[in-house]
C-alpha cells in the first residue's frame, strides 16, 4: 500500500447519495406505476358495470414502457351475447374504433 | 385529548425500531402521558426484554384475538412508571394468527384506555409489519444513515401512503424520520451520509437524531429504556426531544454529539 493512499481518506458518503438518488427514482416510479393501474383497473370496471354485466378478470389493463414512450393498453373483453346483439355501424361511424383498445401516455 | 396511535416501522431490521419503541414510550409516559407500547413482532418478540418484562408475560396479543384472555390480562404495567403498559406479541405462534379484525378490536380498546399506543413493527413488509401500520395516525420512520436502511426506509413510506387505513381514507398520515445509529464525526469526514441527506432523499420531517451509543446498549442490557436508565445521556436527550415534539412542541434538532474520552477517541475509532 502507498503512503499517499494511507492519509487520503475515502470519502465515499458523496456516492452513496447519488446511487440512492438513482435507484429510489427508479424504484419509485415502479410502484407508482403499479398502484397507479390498480387504481385505472378498478375505476374502468366501476363504468363498464354500470352498463354491462361483465367478469372483473375480462378487463385487463397493461403499462408498457420501451424508450421514451408508454403505452397503456386496456383490453375489455364483451360478453359474447352482447357482441352478436350490437347493431353494426355504417361506415363512415366505423373509421374510429368503436371500442378504444389502446391509448398512449407520454 | 384524542389518543393517537403510532407505529415505530423502518422495512430494515436492527436499526433500532425495538428500543426506540421503549425508548419514546417511556419518555412519553414520563411526560405524563398514559401510554402502552404493543409489540406485533409475533414469533420473535423482543420488545418485553428491552422493556425487562420477559419474566412477567402471561398472556399475549394472540391470547387476545382468539379469546383465550381479556385484554386486561394480557397487559404488564411497568414497574418503574405506572402509566406505561406493554403488551407483548406471541412466541410461539405465527404471523396469520394476527387477523385484520382482531387487531382492529384491540386497537380500539386501548385507544380507550391510553393516550398514546405506540406498535412496534416487525422488520420486513409482511402481514406483521402491516397489521402494525394499519391502525396508525402517526408514523415514525427509524432509519440509520447507511445506503440499505435508506432504501428500505423509501419503500415503507410508500407503503405507509398506500396501505394504511388513513391512506385508503384519503386522509393524511403524518410520517417522521428517526435517524439512529448516527455517527456526526463519520458524517463530517465524508464517511456517512449526513443528516440532510437522508432527509433530502426520503423528504419526510425529522423527529430526531439519536447517536451511535453505548448508553443505548447498556440500556438493553439492563432491560430498561434509554431515557430511564439513564436519563442524562445524549441519547436519551434525543428521545426526549422526539417524544415532546410528538406532543407539539417546536423543537430545534441539534446534531447530537457523543462524548468520548481520550482512550473511547483512540479504540473507537480504530474498532468501529
Amino acid at each position: 500500500m502507498n503512503l499517499l493512499a494511507m492519509f487520503r481518506r475515502q470519502r465515499t458518503a458523496p456516492v452513496a447519495r447519488e446511487r440512492l438518488q438513482v435507484l429510489l427514482a427508479h424504484e419509485r416510479m415502479a410502484s407508482g406505476h403499479s398502484e397507479l393501474l390498480n387504481v385505472l383497473r378498478e375505476e374502468i370496471l366501476a363504468v363498464i358495470a354500470r352498463h354491462i354485466q361483465l367478469d372483473r378478470d375480462k378487463v385487463k389493463v397493461k403499462l408498457d414502457r420501451a424508450g421514451d414512450v408508454a403505452t397503456l393498453e386496456i383490453d375489455v373483453e364483451m360478453p359474447e351475447a352482447l357482441a352478436r346483439a350490437a347493431p353494426r355501424r355504417s361506415t363512415a361511424a366505423a373509421s374510429g374504433p368503436a371500442w378504444p383498445t389502446a391509448g398512449t401516455m407520454a | 385529548m384524542m389518543s393517537k396511535v403510532l407505529v415505530v416501522t423502518s422495512g430494515k431490521g436492527g436499526v433500532g425500531k425495538t428500543t426506540s419503541t421503549a425508548a419514546l414510550g417511556a419518555a412519553l409516559a414520563q411526560a405524563g402521558e398514559k401510554v402502552v407500547v404493543v409489540d406485533f413482532d409475533v414469533g420473535l418478540r423482543n420488545l418485553d426484554l428491552v422493556m425487562g418484562a420477559e419474566r412477567r408475560v402471561v398472556f399475549d396479543m394472540i391470547n387476545v384475538i382468539q379469546g383465550d384472555a381479556k385484554l386486561a390480562q394480557a397487559l404488564i404495567r411497568d414497574k418503574r412508571i405506572d402509566n406505561l403498559s406493554l403488551l407483548p406479541a406471541s412466541q410461539t405462534r405465527d404471523k396469520d394468527a394476527l387477523t385484520e379484525d382482531g387487531v382492529a378490536k384491540i386497537i380500539d380498546q386501548l385507544r380507550l384506555k391510553f393516550d398514546w399506543v405506540i406498535c412496534d413493527s416487525p422488520a420486513g413488509i409482511e402481514r406483521g409489519a402491516l397489521m402494525a401500520m394499519r391502525h396508525a395516525d402517526i408514523a415514525v420512520v427509524v432509519t440509520n444513515p447507511e445506503v440499505s436502511s435508506v432504501r428500505d426506509s423509501d419503500r415503507i413510506i410508500g407503503m405507509l401512503d398506500s396501505k394504511t387505513l388513513k391512506a385508503e381514507r384519503d386522509e393524511r398520515i403524518e410520517k417522521h424520520l428517526l435517524l439512529t445509529r448516527y455517527d456526526a464525526g463519520r458524517a463530517a469526514r465524508g464517511e456517512m451520509l449526513k443528516t440532510e441527506d437522508v432527509l433530502e432523499i426520503l423528504s419526510i420531517p425529522l423527529l430526531g437524531i439519536v447517536p451511535e451509543s453505548v448508553d443505548v446498549l447498556n440500556a438493553s442490557n439492563v432491560g430498561s429504556p434509554v431515557t430511564l436508565n439513564n436519563p442524562t445521556s445524549v441519547a436519551a436527550k434525543a428521545y426526549f426531544d422526539a417524544a415532546r415534539r410528538l406532543r407539539g412542541e417546536i423543537l430545534e434538532v441539534v446534531v447530537p454529539i457523543e462524548r468520548k474520552g481520550l482512550m473511547g477517541r483512540l479504540f473507537g475509532r480504530r474498532v468501529a
